[in-house]
């Protein structure tokens, strides 16, 4: 069995911006390999592992394709601007500037021969004190342009080491919660990787006759890159997206709940025979569920249901609360059912699913 | 220098116990006398040198030293049907930092989480404006009032979650405000006698409101008395012409008024003095801005001469707070230089 505290534990410390993910594609792949029968990385870094089915079709044609879809991008910041001895910075992806102050982060310098590219500088975001400050800027998130990251350099070295466009992520280490609940950064989506490699462990013990193609794509927070290149590439006859979604929590009122299962979506965007058979699935296997109706559109499905011809596609939520914080909150048994729920989904699927 | 351990140290107002266990291991083979007094102030006697020459020399005078061991931290105060808690601050805690930190809550160091609701879902200004800390909870990960409540009780209370660390020539953590003085402290308290009587006062409960400095004065009846703090350096780039309070690297910083106290003029211009003499970088804290135990402690019985000595921080009552070891350093030698110095003169009015 796989350890899912510990999948969430590496896989969310581990650092992989939209648009910079190669630097975890040595560790995706090495989680993906036991699991899988092949593993590679798209020319766009989206790391795709083929599960095949357990038995080949005897009039030569391939298998049927399953596509799982979770994205390994997260969001974060990046260096536009190198102000006397402080890094000015932007976005990227949806990064929340309500929850800037006071963070640690790390500095990633970029740029081919630079000496410094390898080890990230650690650094803060502080906030000017509340002392100084009128009332009226003390009710005003500080935006954006207002934030410095303090590296606690000299103002010569910082000029020297730092540029624009160097990557910034938030420096935090995944904790344990009282009931099952670990919170950190980069939640979304790494949980949903996790998802796909419980789904992959437990196929091993399931036989199924489609290939399952668990795809961790790229670019999601940014452009969904890596669902509308991998869908592209793989023509998979159906998919199944998985990425978070609002739980309910104290300033946001919403049925979802951490802790009471996968959350299956319901709306244009999800084929409705297939979305049918996540919840009989659910039903076979005494597993709790909660139905999410919307017109879906934030996440990897939509790219994947208009993808070539058109595949017919699912999703399945994460409950997580803190949605775009560094303290992304979710609960691991959802995590483990979900991945559970797919493997049988999966093993489910012959050729007369959407008669 | 045991700013490390005691940055990474549990101590809010009123809830001291760890950082005094830590200062009273630290500072017990160098001093006379430890007490430990009602509130829970740790006052020390490391008596004057004992030689001839050094008693004739200067009269009997009794110089405290303090430094504040509480930090600004929260205060559980009730607990929400779904298992969230509500809290308060104890100090002053700005409500723009509070979104997104890890904290840690009781002698257990239960972890716990601030979160918002997701910037995708919200409406209107929500975005951009603060939201106070009465529609905040922190998030253990409890499901019911009563999980809540037998986790952290009314009145647990819980600091940031953050390590001390270094950051390129800077030092980060939490609590240097006023951590850094208490380490400042225990450096000055290690090294050989004075020649004088010197307390080295560790007070509690600075932040809400300077309570426990005064009974300690008061016990002591000093001289005169230095006060060393971590304060506010707001040294960043700003689009307005705006005075930085201090700046990091520049030195000790020099109170002359703040909103406590008026310093001794007389003290001040040793301070100066001995930093023009031995070469010591200093600066001068922009005055009108904060407040120190000096505001209780030069109240006491007929007065006390005072001058609060300060090492500059960024980022203080946050957990980021950030400092520069030079100053730090700079701070202990401009202190025992100024102590040594002291002359009769000096002390009387």
């Amino acid at each position: 069995m796989l350890n899912t505290e510990e999948l969430i534990q590496t896989l969310t410390n581990a650092v992989g911006l939209s648009g910079y993910e190669a630097p975890i594609h040595e560790l995706v792949k090495s989680l993906f390999k036991p699991l899988a029968d092949e593993v590679h990385v798209s020319k766009v870094g989206s790391v795709l592992a083929w599960k095949r089915g357990s038995v080949q079709p005897k009039d030569g044609r391939p298998n049927r394709r399953l596509m799982l879809s979770a994205h390994l991008d997260e969001i974060g910041l990046i260096v536009s601007g190198v102000e006397k001895g402080f890094l000015r910075v932007s976005r990227v992806g949806g990064t929340d500037a309500r929850h800037m102050l006071g963070q640690r982060v790390l500095v990633h310098p970029q740029g081919a021969g630079n000496p410094s590219a390898l080890s990230p500088v650690p650094g803060v975001i502080g906030s000017r004190p509340p002392h100084v400050l009128p009332p009226t800027q003390r009710e005003k998130v500080v935006g954006f342009v207002d934030l410095y990251v303090d590296v606690g350099l000299p103002a010569r070295t910082v000029e020297r080491r730092f540029q624009v466009g160097d990557l910034v992520s938030f420096d935090v280490r995944t904790a344990k919660l009282k009931g099952d609940r670990m919170s950190g950064k980069a939640m979304d989506n790494r949980v949903s990787v996790v998802t796909e490699l419980v789904c992959l462990d437990e196929l091993q013990r399931l036989k199924h006759d489609w290939d399952v193609v668990a795809v961790a794509t790229v670019g999601e927070e940014t452009t969904f890159l890596g669902a509308r290149t991998s869908a592209y590439a793989l023509r998979p006859d159906a998919a199944v997206a998985i990425d978070v979604t609002f739980a309910s929590q104290h300033d946001y009122a919403t049925h979802i709940e951490l802790g009471k299962g996968p959350v299956i979506a319901v709306g244009p965007n999800y084929h409705p025979k297939l979305t049918q058979r996540l919840i009989d699935t659910c039903k076979k296997l005494e597993m709790d569920y909660q139905i999410e109706p919307g017109i879906g559109g934030g996440t990897d499905a939509w790219p994947i249901q208009v993808s070539q011809e058109g595949v017919p596609v699912v999703e399945i939520g994460v409950p997580l609360r803190y949605m775009h914080s560094t303290v992304e909150t979710v609960h691991v048994k959802d995590v483990e059912r979900i991945g559970r729920l797919m493997a049988h989904f999966a093993a489910g699927l012959d050729d007369k699913v959407f008669e | 220098m045991i700013l490390e351990k005691l940055s990474n140290a549990m101590g809010v107002a009123g809830n001291e116990d760890a950082v005094r266990e830590i200062i009273l291991d630290a500072v017990r083979a160098h001093v006379d006398e430890v007490t430990v007094d009602s509130m829970g102030n740790v006052i020390t006697l490391k008596a004057r040198a004992s030689s001839r020459r050094a008693a004739r020399r200067n009269p009997p005078a009794r110089v405290m030293i303090a430094a504040h061991m509480d930090e600004v931290g929260l205060m559980v105060t009730g607990h929400t049907g779904e298992g969230g808690l509500k809290f308060c601050s104890v100090g002053g805690i700005d409500d723009r930092v509070l979104p997104g930190l890890r904290v840690q809550l009781g002698k257990d160091r239960v972890p716990g989480v601030i979160g918002l609701k997701a910037i995708h879902v919200t409406k209107g200004d929500e975005d951009t404006r603060v939201t106070p800390r009465e529609s905040l909870i922190i998030d253990v990960g409890a499901t019911s009032k009563g999980e809540a409540e037998g986790i952290a009780p009314l009145g647990t209370y819980g600091t940031f979650a953050a390590e001390y660390r270094r950051l390129g020539q800077l030092a980060s953590g939490k609590a240097f405000d006023d951590r850094a003085g208490c380490s400042v402290l225990v450096d000055l308290l290690q090294k050989p006698a004075y020649p004088f009587d010197l307390y080295g006062v560790f007070t509690v409960q600075e932040e809400v409101g300077l309570r426990g400095a005064g009974i300690a004065a008061h016990r002591i009846d000093p001289t005169c008395a230095f006060i060393l703090e971590g304060t506010i350096a707001d040294d960043l780039p700003k689009k307005k012409d705006e005075s930085a309070t201090t700046r990091l690297g520049k030195g000790p910083a020099l109170s002359v008024l703040d909103r406590s106290v008026i310093a001794d003029r007389k003290l001040v211009d040793h301070l100066v003095a001995t930093a023009e003499k031995r070469g010591i970088p200093y600066q001068f804290k922009q005055p009108g801005i904060g407040g120190t135990d000096a505001g209780a402690i030069h109240l006491v019985r007929e007065g006390v001469p005072c001058a609060p000595v300060s090492v500059p921080c960024r980022y203080i009552h946050s957990p980021v707070a950030v400092l520069d070891l030079r100053d730090y350093r700079n701070t202990v030698r401009l202190v025992e230089a100024s102590l040594r110095d002291l002359t009769p003169d000096t002390l009387t009015p």
